[in-house]
């Protein structure tokens, strides 16, 4: 191995942060920023705000990372993955949070549809991930425990 | 309290014994001609000890009266207790396994039989099944928490067992209280662990890999901090140790101490390991050394396909056979080996054509008046020790009645280090860790400072007092139920339920979180209302230092002034929905249903 994990990391992560520019800057060319979903109390409403009222169906295709009980709530890391074809964009719902929008993805055409980010949780939760592919929704969801730990044996 | 005629009978039967006989006659008469006469079987031989919490020393452990199975685990092992879990493994009452493996007739039967462990007895006894069996054949697996527990451990930060460990001749081992050091005294400790340290389950965190030395990695590509398997030749085959660190270590134990690691009991992972040590290192047996509790076991192996063993701790479940669970791959037989160097589990294998074909499993107890003492060990152990005498052999008070932890709710030391809390700090309210170890003291005994520690020897022993709301309360009770009672064994992290002090509960284990506590009472009468503040104190706090003494001077403290441990009132809770639960016998509250 010519390159240590820790140096790929950096480099996928500067890679990751440029990127993040490209897809910013679209973002604020079409003023896209999906200000009603990310500041909707409710999680159907945020997703009936950023999808419409297409239908969202469960599908074990989409990959759904997240650890059964968070190590802490303030971080936990979640990884949504897909092989599906067509994927035009992916998000990130935390249910009982304050803002259950956590995280929107645009997937620009020929990127592999693979996203990991933190999110913050005060309790436990489900979090559901969306994939948007070919016009359609697909989702999973997983429960996710925050403890206030101790007592451990 | 209800007690069977059978029980009644056995408990005459052993009083009289002890009555009529001296003492020295019993001594004699103890020696169970095949409890240490293992006959060889196969061509490999296991030892599997765990949880031994650093007791270099005999000591006394009583095994739980309440151990409560829920959902799919009510009346399963390990959720047994008494005479059920003697019935069910078919040992026979009153006999020294019957006293072994369970809480009957502990006092009486512990002054019978004498104290277990300590690890002069355990490498006598190690050495002989190594000898008989053949050195080469044979691997001795440590299943964790070995490196905390004591006056020692908490001085010398784990070191002293290190020592211990590798004089006992410990080839394997994972951990769980290991890492409640700090990262560079963890990896110094495991530098000088002469075995090899396994954890297929820690992996750096990514923001660690940004801004820490990572050098010390094991894997720097998968970001593994420790070697996930060994692959052993001996007794003509080939087999493969896969540890497994237990897996909520950063949860239930301070993670302040190990920020750059990251936990988790990784399924896919292991799935993963398991497959490719089969197809590419063509290994005859897989093993799976745990450290995950013994609900997790299970339940991780109807998940994972391949493993042939399950050799597991945490949760301090000595059972004497294994639990056989199915698989798409087949079975894993599961195996736990109980705490406190109790029991040396020894697992003969007869392995050939590529599997294990036959198997013999004893959970041998270790009886130190029945194991002479290795001298080389004893003279380690008075090495370790000699500095620190004065410290823990300070005699503080009469034990009035038997003093012991272990058990899903309040245990009788539980209350004397809950009251110790609230009478130091002028508190309304103690609360005190579920923790599983913790040794037994004998009604009679004086308690020294070292059985003090037994109970509550960790690297985060600061103690708070603060104004905390009824509903605050109610919630920490609620979260620590749903650790031990949820019925999906990976949501459980394995403690029993936190012990208190100045309040009484009602507790349904089989409702769901936030419906399982309720009728919150203080000793006054007064319920304990959700917008009102009471003062609480503790201990052991996860999150960021508390200000307070360490709980062992505040216990000795306690004890100092009163000269004897007595109990007014045991605060445990009165428990609904377990009626005829075989995890419950001579429970010391009431059972409503």
């Amino acid at each position: 191995m010519s390159m240590n994990r820790r140096s790929l990391i950096k480099v996928v992560a500067a890679g990751g942060a440029l990127m993040g520019l490209g897809l910013l800057m679209p973002r604020m060319a079409m003023a896209a920023w999906a200000k009603e979903a990310f500041e909707a109390k409710e999680q159907n409403t945020a997703i009936k705000s950023l999808y419409g009222d297409a239908e969202l169906t469960e599908s074990a295709e989409v990959i759904l990372d997240a650890p059964d009980i968070a190590e802490n709530g303030a971080v936990v890391p979640v990884t949504v993955s897909t092989g599906m074809a067509n994927v035009e964009s992916m998000s990130i719902f935390i249910e009982n949070n304050p803002s259950p929008l956590a995280a929107q993805f645009i997937i620009p055409e020929g990127t592999a549809a693979d996203v990991s980010t933190r999110v913050r949780m005060g309790k436990t939760t489900n979090v559901t991930a969306v994939v948007k592919a070919d016009g359609k929704l697909y989702s999973a969801t997983k429960e996710v425990k925050v403890t206030i730990g101790g007592c451990g044996g | 309290m209800s007690m069977t005629r059978r029980e009644f009978a056995q408990m005459l039967g052993i009083a009289g014994l002890a009555g009529m006989l001296p003492v020295k006659g019993m001594a004699a008469s103890r020696q169970p001609s095949d409890l240490y006469e293992v006959p060889s079987f196969g061509n490999v031989r296991l030892l599997h000890m765990t949880d031994c919490h650093a007791q270099l020393l005999p000591v006394y452990f009583r095994e739980p009266n309440v151990n409560l199975g829920v959902a799919g685990a009510v009346g399963k092992a390990p959720h047994l207790v008494g005479d059920k879990l003697l019935q069910h493994f078919g040992v026979a009452p009153g006999s020294i396994e019957a006293h072994a493996l369970t809480c009957l007739n502990y006092n009486d039967a512990a002054l019978q039989y004498g104290k277990v462990g300590g690890f002069a007895h355990l490498k006598t006894l190690a050495d002989r099944l190594r000898d008989s069996f053949g050195r080469e054949k044979t691997l001795l697996l440590d299943g964790g928490d070995t490196w905390q527990g004591s006056g020692t451990s908490y001085k010398t930060r784990g070191m002293d067992m290190v020592r211990a460990g590798n004089a006992l001749g410990v080839d394997i081992m994972t951990g769980h209280w290991e890492f409640t050091y700090n990262q560079a005294e963890i990896l110094r400790n495991i530098e000088a662990f002469d075995g090899e340290f396994l954890a297929q389950n820690v992996f750096i965190t990514e923001d660690a890999m940004f801004s820490s030395d990572t050098d010390y990695l094991f894997d720097d590509f998968e970001g593994r901090v420790f070697k996930p398997y060994s692959i052993r030749e001996l007794g003509g085959v080939r087999i493969a140790v896969i540890g497994q660190a237990f897996p909520r270590t950063k949860i239930a134990n301070p993670a302040r101490f190990i920020p750059d690691w990251t936990f988790d009991i990784y399924d896919n992972r292991l799935q993963v390991i398991v497959d490719q040590v089969r197809s590419e290192e063509k290994v005859d047996a897989v093993v799976v050394l745990s450290h995950n509790g013994m609900d997790v076991d299970l339940a991780m192996a109807s998940r994972v396909s391949g493993v042939d063993l399950i050799l597991g701790g945490h949760t301090h479940d000595g059972m004497p056979a294994p639990t056989v669970v199915k698989n798409s791959g087949g079975e894993t037989l599961v195996f736990n080996a109980g705490s406190n160097g109790k029991f040396l589990g020894t697992l003969d294998l007869d392995i050939r054509n590529g599997k294990i074909q036959d198997y013999r499993y004893r959970l041998i107890p270790v009886f130190s008046e029945l194991i002479p003492a290795d001298a080389s060990m004893l003279a380690l152990i008075d090495d370790i020790r000699t500095p620190h005498l004065g410290w823990l052999n300070e005699e503080l008070a009469v034990a009035d009645e038997l003093m012991f932890r272990r058990g899903n709710f309040n245990g009788t030391f539980d209350q004397v280090i809950c009251d110790a809390l609230r009478e130091v700090g002028d508190a309304q309210i103690s609360l005190s860790p579920g923790f599983r170890w913790g040794t037994t003291v004998l009604k009679g005994q004086m308690i020294n400072m070292e059985r003090v520690l037994d109970q509550t020897c960790l690297t985060y022993p600061e103690t708070y007092v603060r104004e905390m709301k009824g509903s605050e309360l109610k919630l920490i009770m609620e979260d620590v139920a749903d650790n031990l009672f949820n019925p999906e064994p990976y949501l459980q992290s394995g403690g029993d339920m936190v012990r208190v002090g100045g309040f009484d509960y009602v507790c349904e284990p089989g409702r769901k979180i936030g419906e399982r506590i309720s009728e919150m009472t203080l000793d006054n009468g007064e319920r304990i209302e959700a917008d009102k503040t009471y003062k609480v104190t503790g201990w052991a706090t996860v999150g960021s230092q508390s200000k307070g003494p360490a709980i062992w001077d505040v216990v000795a403290d306690y004890l100092r002034d009163h000269k004897e441990a007595r109990i007014d009132k045991l605060n445990t809770p009165v428990l609904k929905g377990v009626k005829g639960n075989p995890g419950l016998v001579d429970y010391a509250a009431e059972v409503i249903s």
